[in-house]
């Protein structure tokens, strides 16, 4: 159990960890996407190049966007890109550690759908059947055929059923041709993908290790600040309306005893607690006058002096309660310009 | 248990977590649907359409719907919007933020499908076929214009004995399915800079005000929850001041019937606390009848503490 809860508190501590998994999801779900997706070629002249590059580089597009949408930093960076200046510096290197982190993490996923495409074959195969040398693997000497007619020949390759040109080219020797240098270009593309990585990784530390460390402390700062900013104020809520609730039902009944004053309670010298418990509300009647007042008369959000010591109106007049563990500045500054 | 206790309370305590979890499990419902449903293309000129517009549109319509539905979230801000304002001002700006968190989420499963589909092709085959201009495929050049209609309304039936291995319906196909699936990669291009666009902009904009509407809308989500607990506690403690009055009422009056029993000790008095004085069959019939003819009324005010 409490290896679990030690598992979890880590990777919800860390955003990093967390963008992490993310990060491999994503990967995972891209390469199931692929294999999901039903390639169809429309064997035309001029469909064939835009479908096969469409698909080649939009849903790498859309995976790179969907990896920063999906990084709740992407929030965080720009709040803290446009926050007023205020009592606390800003440090670009912390805004660029972010942007950086953010982008590398985003890139795995779009990598690894134009690997797996380019791997796969299909999509070069499509793209570019048009453009296939005739004249070295085939036969160019066909006379009859104008040049739009070879080309609709050609365009037809990657659909087999439908392929009427075998003499001028024969459809395997052309799909192999396609598909060989498509996986020549896949793995390249993979290769350097990781040598770019390997470099990355190990240069880093070479050049301004000091200012990396810096960086990487405070932006993981912001990150624990705010998330430490969000419970307080949900913790907050909640003492609030716990409050808020408990006078809303010493309230009524004080109004009931103020109505019923001729009657005096006759509640015995020990029921005290149980009678608290109850909040006053003893009958049938009151309980549904209460939960009818609840609706029709929300109490203000104002809570008696007696038992907070500062009230809280609506949109933020006044200061709210401070907690010790929220510094007051961030409070100011949000809170303090409405 | 304890472990399920935790995730249960991390999942409760943010009800955002909640809402997510609902959205992402609408989507991958919404895939399942789609993959185990039976598009079956009428194949006749007028319904063709109908059919497939109407397996494209309606569905998402009802997952919207359920998404609206699934989400604790509306009624709050119906209730919010719709009360009278009473001691406590309205904050149209809380309400504004529920609004458009409810609607995004309840976007996100027909959004789902509508790609699917396009990316499956089917539906579009089958609503577009009959629209096509024949003279760009060579098998349906020199057909009167009637039958022209009827060949094209077959070309999403593949088992059709008179399409079937035609290369003019494979051609159309084939051409309607790269459409249908241009249009869902481009939709999903779109949807995804906008979802971009909107996160990375809306701290440039209003920040403050924001953090304000959220913080209230949270606020409203747990006084109704806090509120919902306490009424809970005050009739569980009030049921059980009403079936403690009940007893004490049976005993007075069993012991009103019996007085000329004597009392047996304090030993037998201390057992027959527990017991309420019921101590035989019969007893325990009048009191379960007077329990079913006669409950009490929902008054305890003028109850004495045991």
């Amino acid at each position: 159990m409490d290896k679990f809860r030690m598992i979890f508190q880590f990777f919800q501590s860390n955003q990093e960890s967390f963008m992490n998994g993310i990060c491999g999801i994503m990967a995972l779900a891209s390469t199931q996407m692929y294999s999901a997706f039903d390639f169809n070629c429309p064997c035309l002249p001029r469909y064939n190049l835009a479908y096969g590059l469409g698909i080649l580089l939009v849903p790498p597009f859309i995976l790179f966007l969907l990896g920063f949408v999906l990084n709740n930093n992407i929030s965080m960076l720009a709040e803290e890109w446009r926050r007023p200046q205020g009592q606390r510096g800003k440090d670009p290197a912390v805004l660029r550690y972010m942007f950086c982190s953010m982008a590398q993490r985003a890139m795995i996923a779009p990598a690894v759908w134009v690997s797996v495409t380019l791997l796969d074959g299909k999509c070069i195969t499509c793209a570019f059947c048009t453009s296939v040398p005739v004249e070295t693997l085939g036969n160019a000497s066909h006379p009859r055929l104008s040049q739009g007619e070879i080309q609709r020949v050609l365009a037809r390759i990657p659909c087999k059923e439908i392929y009427n040109g075998q003499e001028l080219i024969a459809n395997e020797v052309a799909v192999r041709y396609l598909r060989c240098i498509s996986q020549a270009l896949g793995w390249c593309f993979v290769l350097l993908m990781t040598i770019l990585a390997f470099l990355v990784r190990s240069l880093r530390p070479c050049f301004s290790q000091a200012a990396f460390l810096k960086s990487r402390y405070w932006s993981h700062y912001i990150d624990i600040e705010r998330k430490l900013f969000d419970e307080t104020c949900a913790e907050h809520a909640r003492s609030f309306a716990k409050v808020c609730i408990q006078q809303f039902f010493e309230g009524m009944s004080t109004d009931l005893v103020a109505a019923h004053c001729h009657l005096p309670r006759k509640a015995p010298v020990d029921a005290g607690e149980a009678a608290e418990k109850l909040l006053g509300i003893t009958d049938r009647g009151t309980m549904n006058m209460a939960l009818k007042s609840w609706h029709r008369c929300k109490p203000p959000l104002h809570l008696h002096p007696p038992v907070i010591p500062t009230g809280n109106g609506w949109a933020g007049e006044g200061q709210p309660p401070t907690h010790a563990s929220v510094p007051r500045r961030e409070t100011a500054s949000y809170y303090s310009w409405v | 248990m304890d472990r399920f206790r935790m995730i249960f309370q991390y999942f409760q305590s943010s009800s955002e977590s909640v809402m997510n979890g609902i959205c992402g499990l609408l989507a991958l419902a919404s895939v399942k649907m789609y993959s185990s449903f039976d598009f079956s293309c009428p194949c006749l000129p007028q319904y063709n359409m109908a059919y497939s517009l109407g397996i494209m549109f309606v569905p998402p319509i009802i997952l919207f719907l359920c998404g609206l539905i699934l989400n604790r979230q509306s009624l709050v801000m119906l209730e919010e919007w719709r009360r009278p304002q009473g001691r406590r001002k309205k904050d149209l700006a809380a309400i504004r933020y529920m609004c458009s968190s409810i609607m995004q989420r309840a976007m996100v499963a027909p959004v789902v499908w509508i790609i699917v589909t396009l990316l499956d092709g089917k539906c579009l085959i089958c609503a577009f076929s009959g629209s096509m201009d024949p003279e760009k495929f060579v098998g349906f050049a020199n057909v009167s214009p009637v039958q022209v209609q009827q060949l094209l309304a077959k070309v999403p039936c593949k088992d059709d004995e008179l399409m079937g291995n035609n290369t003019s319906r494979k051609a159309v196909s084939r051409y309607l399915r790269c459409w249908s699936q241009a249009l869902g990669w481009s939709i999903l291009l779109i949807l995804i800079i906008a979802a971009f666009l909107a996160r990375w902009l809306r701290p440039c904009f209003n920040q403050a005000t924001l953090l304000q509407a959220r913080h209230w809308s949270n606020y409203i989500d747990i006084e109704q929850k806090i509120f919902e607990e306490t009424c809970c506690e005050h009739s569980r403690l009030f049921a059980h001041k009403c079936i403690l009055h009940f007893f004490e009422s049976m005993r007075q009056e069993i012991k009103l019937h019996s007085f000329s029993r004597p009392r047996e000790g304090e030993g037998v008095e201390g057992k027959e606390d527990l017991l309420w004085g019921i101590t035989d069959q019969d007893q325990v019939n009048k009191l379960l009848k007077g329990w079913y003819y006669e409950k009490p009324p929902l008054d305890v005010s003028q109850v004495t503490q045991r």
